[in-house]
């Protein structure tokens, strides 16, 4: 155990995969009882992506803010919102993450740098531009990290903020989860020109194009991304080539898509599978070790789901509080 | 010390004061100093119309120029409030929030609700409204009430130098969104004005005249239209009170209803297109409120169903006049 080929010590490897697991035992579990009718309105399941989320935040702290997406629950689990009121706020219970007036898209826990997973597209970018500039003005040496779609790539928020952030030089940081798909809409047809990396060099900032399958690819793209922020080199833009193991939202049948190919990325793309192999073939960690984590992440989500569903709902009264703080 | 000071110094003022007080108070938006990048003078500009001038000498660090990018620098503005700063935006002109807005009413508006209470946005976005500086009809709007539909916006739309002065630092200060509406056509109407700092709170509507036989409320530049039609009216023996609102969101209703009780007749003058309007929330709500009180018709006198139009011939009449507003009063009188 002590030949450790990896950029992370075997104790941060255990924590990047128990991160992993448990974002995809929340989808999993979700994409299930969603499918029973226990969940109220729409989600959008993460699944297949864990590898962005997990990578990325490894790097960052409670100072550092995100702004996320619709599907968004990867990345609150990955900055540290607790499972359990996550999982009463998708339930829509008065325990959640935003005492049941938020839902699966729109959790935010401002106190870990998470401001709120977003149902509008593209509008992330802006508020992280905010974020960095805060950073910069204050001084506190923190970063904003903007998560977007590829489908929410072609926003003109996403793009005036790619320039905003380099006139400002902000210490900001772009990250596309280029999945494959809008919705039903493929990236083949609806992102004009080839490449994110020359999206960013068009705006004058550094670009990085990485397998978002391969964890330690983003991990170590990501990290030299952020120290250069942190240090005032300014904002940087990163592609992660992902997969979406479900649905746009629960429900979607995805006819859209090719022949064989969601068995193809479960079996060929799935970043866990990867990590895993990976690491217990250079003999770091166990499959027993693996194991303990993964029954783990169930209990725990079991747990989630029986405490979520016994919840409290809000009363009456909290329909008119929370839209000022005073009025 | 009071001395006169017009609008637009009062606007320079206030921010320059809470500046001085409060170094997280930052000012972003589109020339507020002028030529940034350009090899002439240094704050080239100070805001298109002056507003501004003078701010970036003082406050260096706090005032921001952006690049024409609305939908980006508004949400910054918003992103920056919910970390730390205190910032205000500015948006030129009120009609551009086309562009940029679902920063306001998706994100900035909703954050505290849809957080559970756990955010909070100190933010001010200030732009010019208003029509009669021949500006045409994508300068020249009020769109007050698209603001004030909305929960978790307050709109403030202050009549003159004094107002402004202790709402915008009432706004710099306050914990919510702020939309703070300059109506481009009083920046030169000068009032007195206190030169050390005070606030106005919010939804404490000003009765700028007493009167017994009606009431017409209103708020911006048409408060001085309605103040001229009552000194008009009083030669026919008729005394009107006039409630300038100062601001829309939160708005109040206790002033307005107090009035309606006192004289029975309500004429509601606003600036802003007729359809869902202030003027017909306000006639709305004081029919549902107040409605034995009433002696005759609630009148509204708004502008037109039209954009704005360019010729002065047209929009000298597109802006409600003290003579339109003069004969809603006098229709009111009719049993």
């Amino acid at each position: 155990m002590s030949n450790n080929p990896f950029p992370l010590s075997k104790e941060k490897l255990l924590e990047a995969y128990r991160m992993m697991r448990t974002i995809r035992e929340f989808e999993e579990r979700l994409h299930v009882d969603f499918a029973r009718g226990d969940i109220p309105g729409f989600v959008h399941l993460y699944a297949g992506e864990e590898a962005v989320a997990t990578g990325i935040m490894m790097h960052l702290n409670d100072r550092d803010r995100i702004a996320s997406t619709h599907r968004g629950h990867g990345h609150c689990i990955a900055k540290g919102v607790d499972v359990k009121e996550m999982m009463a706020e998708i339930y829509g219970k008065a325990t959640g993450a935003c005492r049941g007036k938020g839902g699966s898209m729109h959790i935010a826990n401002l106190s870990k740098g998470m401001m709120g997973a977003n149902g509008i597209l593209g509008a992330g970018a802006p508020l992280i531009c905010g974020a960095a500039l805060a950073a910069q003005k204050l001084g506190h040496g923190g970063v904003g990290v903007s998560f977007v779609g590829d489908g929410g790539s072609n926003q003109g928020t996403f793009l005036e903020s790619l320039n905003l952030a380099s006139v400002w030089n902000l210490p900001a940081i772009f990250v596309v989860e280029n999945n494959g798909y809008a919705e039903s809409t493929s990236v083949e047809w609806a992102v004009a020109g080839d490449s994110y990396v020359d999206r960013a060099t068009g705006f004058g900032m550094p670009g990085v194009s990485v397998d978002g399958t391969d964890f330690f690819a983003v991990y170590e793209a990501i990290g030299e991304i952020v120290k250069r922020a942190r240090e005032g080199g300014g904002p940087s833009l990163i592609e992660c080539k992902t997969v979406r193991f479900h649905g746009h939202f629960e429900g979607d049948a995805q006819t859209y898509r090719g022949k064989g190919e969601l068995e193809d990325i479960r079996a060929n793309k799935d970043c866990i599978k990867i990590f895993r192999n990976r690491v217990r073939d250079a003999g770091v960690v166990s499959d027993a070790e693996f194991d303990k984590i993964d029954k783990a992440v169930v209990a725990l989500i079991e747990e989630a789901v029986v405490e979520a569903k016994a919840a409290p709902l809000p009363k009456a009264g909290e329909l008119l509080t929370d839209v000022y703080v005073a009025y | 010390m009071a001395r006169k000071l017009s609008m637009k110094d009062a606007i320079n003022e206030a921010v320059d004061q809470e500046m001085t007080r409060d170094p997280t108070v930052i000012m972003m938006g589109e020339d507020i100093v002028g030529g940034a990048g350009a090899s002439g003078e240094e704050d080239a500009w100070g805001g298109v119309l002056g507003v501004t001038k003078g701010l970036y000498a003082k406050h260096r660090n706090q005032m921001i120029d952006t690049p024409l990018s609305e939908s980006a620098y508004v949400g910054a503005a918003i992103g920056a409030a919910a970390c730390g700063l205190r910032p205000i935006a500015e948006l030129m002109f009120v009609d551009f929030i086309g562009v940029c807005l679902d920063q306001v009413y998706n994100q900035a508006a909703k954050f505290r609700y849809m957080f559970g209470g756990k955010a909070e946005t100190p933010l001010v976005i200030r732009a010019m409204c208003g029509a009669g500086f021949r500006a045409a009809a994508q300068h020249s709007q009020m769109l007050t009430p698209i603001f004030t539909h909305i929960p978790g916006l307050k709109v403030v739309c202050p009549s003159n130098a004094y107002d402004t002065k202790g709402l915008l630092i009432q706004s710099i200060r306050d914990n919510d969104p702020v939309i703070f509406l300059e109506h481009k056509n009083l920046y030169g109407h000068m009032s007195d004005v206190p030169e050390e700092s005070y606030t106005i709170p919010f939804g404490e509507a000003n009765v700028v005249r007493e009167g017994k036989h009606a009431t017409i409320v209103t708020y911006g530049q048409t408060v001085h239209r309605s103040v001229d039609a009552a000194a008009a009216l009083t030669k026919d023996g008729v005394e009107c009170e006039v409630i300038d609102l100062r601001t829309l969101s939160p708005i109040d209703w206790g002033t307005v209803i107090e009035s309606v009780e006192k004289t029975g007749r309500l004429i509601c003058v606003d600036e802003a297109n007729p359809r869902c309007s202030i003027a017909t929330d306000v006639s709305a709500h004081v029919a549902q409120e107040a409605f034995k009180a009433l002696k005759g018709p609630i009148m509204m006198v708004t502008a037109p169903h039209t954009p704005v139009p360019f010729s002065p011939a047209l929009e000298d009449i597109y802006i409600p006049t003290a003579d339109a507003i003069a004969s809603a009063v006098r229709k009111s009188m009719v049993r």
